[in-house]
């Protein structure tokens, strides 16, 4: 009974309405690596075509300790409602109370779903053909909840949250999705045979909320099954929801197999923001200034940002541009 | 053979020389000997009071190994391997234990006491599927082996089979997992209704045995590198540790290339070049979906070796796929993945010989394709594919 006040009906995010005489105002987040050149190329392509999209910079330095960059950052997103962003890099040696910035991003904007859709495109050499699965993964909670702490010297215990608002949020915003997309099947990727209470919730409610879309056939799997289906038989799978880490393993697998980090965009819903940027969220530094890394991805992502913004006419100008060129020149790729 | 029954051998032997031994303390009585038996006769002496430890590897006699058949196929394909040792010549005496969960005293699952004590006797076991019934209120039998045994850490090789097509053709590499802790810990709370909390611990003894096991491995394997596996961008204490102890291993193995790489980034890389991974080593839950995602690149479950390596020597090899019941008895089973671990198990005891020889005639069969069981695409019986496994190998002689 008292789980009905808690549940807030989900809305997909609605895009902000132009203002400033027709133009959009987006956020864009350099990040580190290759990402501020990657976003160069987006913002030329933009400039070139005319599109009625305006920038405002805002630079998050990873080094720093202070969390003032990314707050500005998020503060910035609050007001514009949109955002394309790079990875900022996250440096692993640090103390745990530096958080990840991406991930402070995400949760405090609560940008519950990621949105990836691996599609084989043309042109592309890969070991399997025609592959085209969308991955939904929850975002803000599970492995991701960074809460950690040493109880005895030598022993570290992380905590994985499951809630039963997100993983219902979650599903619905898959089901939902499919209907749209007229896609026949959602796959849930658990391990509730292990973490039986955990991924038991996941799969409880994602089960219930499948009851509400008889039109949509709902199965599940393992997620070391799942693993090894997509390296072998990709082709079984449509749509498929799973929690954080299990979503980092599986779409960074589809990523592989439909040709690299370099080709895949994702997005970030959430209930009043957006954010976009590469699927794989790779910082690239090793390639970064040589001027070798693949565009495609960033590209194809702000056509996610433009479709997002209801400017269907210019995504899907340079859609088609972006896949011409992939498909008549050999571009070589990362 | 163990200990006791050397020592008894070398006291009868010494007794035909003419020495008698009342206790291995007391000095020996000596009837008639000359200089040089009594040279010898010390020296023995001296080994049988010190009570060495006898090194694994013993090469000529008879090793006994435990082997539990399991359910479903497991009995057809663990006679199709006994077949095969046998035509190979191996000098590996079975002993035939089952494992089923029964009741011990105080109420705990154990297993039964004559294959803990056949295990423990002879250090390494080979183990077929076992299947896991639902609602039997015991946890599962595998979980049940690996706390008895301290199974710490789980072995996968993959190598891609020549005979055996997937769109992934130069696979060589390792997974080694920590299989005690991590997120398989099973500490599960329901915080408040609708909220659950798994907790994922990650401890120092068990990070630095699994690094130090890694090291080990791929220095007695001549492996060229290990990467460990971790996402301590995200999971800063738990992966952080973990990494820490691996760096900290790392330092007294220089022959040994060390990497870190993040969890995403392995797994985007392995699926479009998977021969620029060696060794890998990882907690728990990323060695579970790392494990089978590579068993996935050589052609799944059916053909993958895995080995368990436990504290105090023991070391169990197994299948990893299931029972399958739907094919049990009907002799259509592909023996292949318990006869890989069997190699496996071999090469663990030293025997490289006997285990190139039967590693030869297992993919030298799968190449030819003429007696492949149904899972590898042929319409042979398992009889069959083993019968001419066992006749490649008494040609190889």
């Amino acid at each position: 009974m008292l789980e009905h006040l808690f549940c807030r009906p989900v809305v997909i995010a609605l895009p902000p309405p132009a203002k400033y005489g027709g133009r959009h105002t987006v956020t864009l987040i350099p990040g580190d690596g290759i990402g501020p050149e990657l976003l160069n190329h987006v913002r030329e392509l933009f400039r070139f075509s005319c599109v009625p999209v305006d920038f405002e910079v805002v630079h998050v330095n990873s080094a720093s300790t202070s969390e003032d960059d990314i707050n500005n950052a998020i503060m910035a997103i609050r007001r514009n409602g949109v955002a394309l962003k790079g990875n900022v890099e996250t440096n692993h040696t640090m103390p745990p109370n530096h958080k990840s910035r991406n991930n402070l991003l995400r949760t405090s904007l609560d940008l519950y779903a990621n949105m990836m859709h691996c599609q084989s495109l043309p042109g592309v050499q890969t070991r399997h053909k025609n592959i085209d699965i969308i991955i939904i993964r929850e975002n803000t909670e599970g492995e991701y909840s960074s809460l950690e702490h040493e109880s005895v010297s030598g022993v570290v215990e992380s905590l994985k949250i499951i809630t039963r608002n997100n993983s219902l949020r979650i599903a619905d915003y898959a089901f939902r999705l499919a209907r749209d997309k007229g896609r026949r099947r959602v796959t849930a990727v658990h391990k509730a045979n292990i973490m039986k209470l955990g991924d038991g919730l996941f799969l409880q409610c994602c089960k219930e909320v499948a009851s509400g879309y008889p039109d949509i056939e709902f199965d599940s799997m393992i997620v070391d099954n799942t693993t090894m289906q997509l390296v072998s038989k990709p082709h079984q799978f449509d749509v498929m929801v799973m929690p954080n880490l299990y979503g980092n393993v599986v779409s960074n697998v589809c990523a592989g197999l439909v040709g690299g980090p370099g080709l895949v965009p994702g997005a970030n819903y959430g209930r009043d923001y957006a954010v976009f940027e590469t699927a794989t969220r790779n910082t690239g530094k090793s390639i970064s200034n040589r001027n070798i890394a693949n565009p495609t991805a960033m590209l194809l992502a702000s056509c996610l940002m433009l479709d997002h913004l209801k400017l269907h006419d210019y995504a899907n100008m340079i859609r088609g541009a972006i896949l011409t060129t992939m498909n008549e020149t050999r571009v070589s790729h990362t | 053979m163990a200990g006791n029954a050397w020592r008894s051998t070398l006291l009868k032997l010494l007794a035909r020389c003419g020495v008698r031994i009342s206790d291995a303390s007391s000095a020996p009585e000596i009837c008639e000997t000359t200089p040089l038996i009594l040279h010898q006769v010390s020296r023995v002496m001296g080994a049988i009071k010190t009570q060495s430890p006898q090194p694994r590897t013993f090469s000529r006699g008879i090793q006994t190994v435990t082997l539990i058949p399991g359910d479903g196929i497991g009995p057809e394909i663990s006679t199709a391997v006994m077949k095969i040792f046998e035509a190979a010549k191996a000098p590996i005496q079975w002993e035939e234990r089952n494992v089923t969960a029964i009741k011990g005293p105080g109420g705990r699952w154990m297993i039964p006491p004559e294959a803990k004590e056949s295990m423990d006797k002879s250090k390494i076991g080979l183990k077929g599927p076992l299947k896991t019934p639902i609602a039997a209120g015991h946890p599962s039998m595998n979980l049940l082996l690996r706390k008895t045994f301290d199974l710490y850490a789980n072995v996968r090789p993959c190598v891609s089979i020549e005979g055996y097509k997937t769109p992934y053709t130069d696979v060589d590499l390792v997974t080694i997992r920590e299989n005690t802790e991590g997120e398989y810990s099973g500490i599960e709370h329901l915080i408040v209704d609708g909220v659950v909390q798994s907790i994922k611990l990650i401890t120092e003894e068990a990070s630095r045995r699994i690094a130090e096991y890694a090291f080990e491995y791929a220095r007695n394997n001549q492996r060229a590198s290990v990467t460990a596996v971790h996402k301590a961008n995200i999971m800063r204490m738990s992966d952080g540790l973990f990494l820490r102890k691996c760096r900290e291993v790392a330092e007294n193995y220089k022959d040994v290339k060390f990497t870190e790489m993040y969890l995403d980034t392995v797994c985007l890389n392995m699926v479009q070049d998977p021969s620029q991974f060696d060794v890998l080593v990882m907690p728990n839950l990323y060695g579970d979906i790392l494990s089978d995602l590579c068993a996935g690149l050589i052609g799944g479950l059916g053909v993958t070796p895995s080995g368990n390596i436990g504290a105090n020597g023991v070391a169990i090899f197994e299948s990893v796929h299931g029972t399958a019941p739907d094919i049990a008895g009907k002799d259509l089973a592909n023996p292949t993945a318990l006869l890989l671990s069997a190699v496996m198990m071999l090469r663990h005891m030293g025997l490289h010989g006997h285990a190139n020889k039967i590693e030869t005639a297992c993919f030298d069969t799968i190449r030819e394709k003429k007696v492949l069981t149904k899972d590898l695409g042929g319409n042979s019986k398992c009889s069959e594919f083993t019968a001419d496994i066992c006749r490649r190998v008494q040609d190889m002689d």
